[in-house]
């Protein structure tokens, strides 16, 4: 019961698969494809460990299944370092103890890179309000939000060079 | 795998989703997913079918016509926060917007989808019950018009068929230069608020207001109109006075109590927060001091 052909995109390679209807995008990236810096949590859309861009827009990937995304571009943690160089962003969380166990870190970098992206100058204020759909248990957030601001500060500084 | 086996439709035209439910036995509307498929993590709920809306362009968009304002359905949260249109005509709608839930489900959540799950804590089913919105529901039989206060009939219930898909909401545009308000408490940004106030106030230059709406959720089944307020208001003068006993109005509700806050709280964030809403629709309404 419940198969289905799915095409998708993830990271920048094609991948055709048939799976069951009722496999979450997440533990298709992760037990199918082997995406597993996807991280999950609590697997209801809480935590945003899983947090994925979907058509350039984060998404829960544990409140998706893999069929919705037929046809979509996925990118995960893995796709913000394609040839095992770090961002920006990742090298900014590096620098500013940005996280400590990192399990939260995926759904991190993932929602703050789609901040920085649509909103280049952020202040505090909104990189905390983008990081609600994040939950972190080490840093108390400071690392973080201080690794976002850092990050925006040199992006803008490279995009002025 | 948490959700229970279930068949995957996603048809591409209305006509298709509707005849889809018309058919299949225990089917579930799948729009946004960000409360059913949790609740399907959970096996709160077990569908043998689930119809995906998410490839109905038709259902998608906002359009401005004779001072309605026409939403589809699929249009996500998203959409309708950064939409000109909806800032433009509903301000409290995009005011309300940055309440809900998280970027990450605003991308995804829809407002039809809001709607249908009827939550009582929920943002949207307000501002419609705000606007007196008219949703239109399709379904085999053809698309019926619901008003929205007998579209939300309890807890988490609707008028909805099980045949039966949300297709658009209409609101009526408030006059230019309305005045509007938004105040929610929740314990954190993003989480189900414990109460909630919508205020809609237009003020006349002789600053009579001429027509008020003052609406709160999170306190009852669905969203509730304080009628004793918006009575109190309309065809009287503004002032803080006029506002203050407005809002003590909210002191008739029985709210409801639950592990999350007593009854008795709710009320009382109900009269505060009702007070910062009516304030802050004055100050926009231009209300003369």
């Amino acid at each position: 019961m419940g198969r289905q052909a799915t095409r998708v995109t993830v990271n920048g390679k094609a991948y055709a698969r048939v799976v069951d209807a009722r496999l979450t995008l997440a533990d298709f990236l992760r037990h199918e494809l082997n995406f597993t810096g996807t991280h999950l949590g609590c697997e209801h859309g809480v935590c945003g460990a899983c947090t994925v861009l979907v058509d350039g827009h984060s998404a829960r990937s544990c409140l998706m299944f893999a069929v919705q995304t037929n046809d979509c571009e996925v990118t995960t943690v893995e796709g913000l370092a394609p040839d095992g160089k770090l961002s920006v962003l990742q090298q900014a969380f590096m620098d500013n103890h940005g996280l400590q166990c990192g399990f939260c870190t995926p759904g991190m970098l993932i929602t703050l890179t789609e901040l920085l992206r649509d909103n280049p100058e952020p202040n505090e204020q909104d990189v905390r309000e983008a990081l609600t759909g994040n939950l972190c248990r080490c840093t108390g957030y400071a690392g973080i939000v201080r690794a976002a601001l850092d990050a925006a500060q040199r992006l803008r500084g490279a995009a002025e060079s | 795998m948490k959700p229970a086996p279930f068949d995957y439709h996603a048809p591409r035209q209305l006509k298709e989703a509707t005849e889809l439910l018309a058919k299949l036995p225990n089917a579930k509307i799948l729009a946004g997913g960000q409360s059913l498929v949790p609740m399907m993590n959970f096996r709160y709920v077990i569908a043998d079918h689930l119809v995906d809306l998410g490839g109905l362009q038709e259902l998608r968009g906002i359009t401005v016509a004779d001072d309605r304002l026409r939403i589809g359905a699929m249009t996500r949260q998203r959409d309708l926060e950064f939409s000109a249109d909806i800032a433009k005509h509903c301000p409290l709608m995009t005011e309300a917007l940055r309440h809900i839930g998280h970027r990450q489900t605003r991308n995804r959540g829809t407002i039809g989808g809001s709607l249908a799950h009827a939550d009582p804590a929920a943002e949207l089913p307000a501002i419609c019950a705000a606007h007196d919105a008219t949703i239109h529901v399709a379904s085999v039989r053809g698309v019926r018009e619901i008003r929205f206060r007998d579209f939300a009939t309890g807890f988490m219930t609707t008028a909805l068929q099980p045949d039966e898909v949300v297709a658009a909401v209409e609101l009526p545009i408030w006059p230019a230069g309305h005045g509007h308000g938004f105040h929610e408490f929740a314990r954190r940004h993003g989480d189900f608020a414990l109460a909630g106030s919508a205020a809609l106030l237009d003020v006349g230059p002789d600053n009579i207001v001429r027509k008020a709406a003052l609406t709160l959720f999170g306190v009852a089944a669905s969203p509730l109109r304080v009628d004793a307020a918006e009575a109190r208001l309309t065809g009287q003068p503004l002032d803080a006075n006029a506002i203050r006993t407005a809002a003590a109005s909210a002191w008739l509700i029985e709210p409801i109590s639950d592990i999350h806050a007593s009854g008795e709280y709710r009320r009382h964030l109900a009269q505060v927060l009702s007070l910062r809403a009516l304030n802050d629709a004055a100050r926009r309404a231009g209300m003369q001091a």
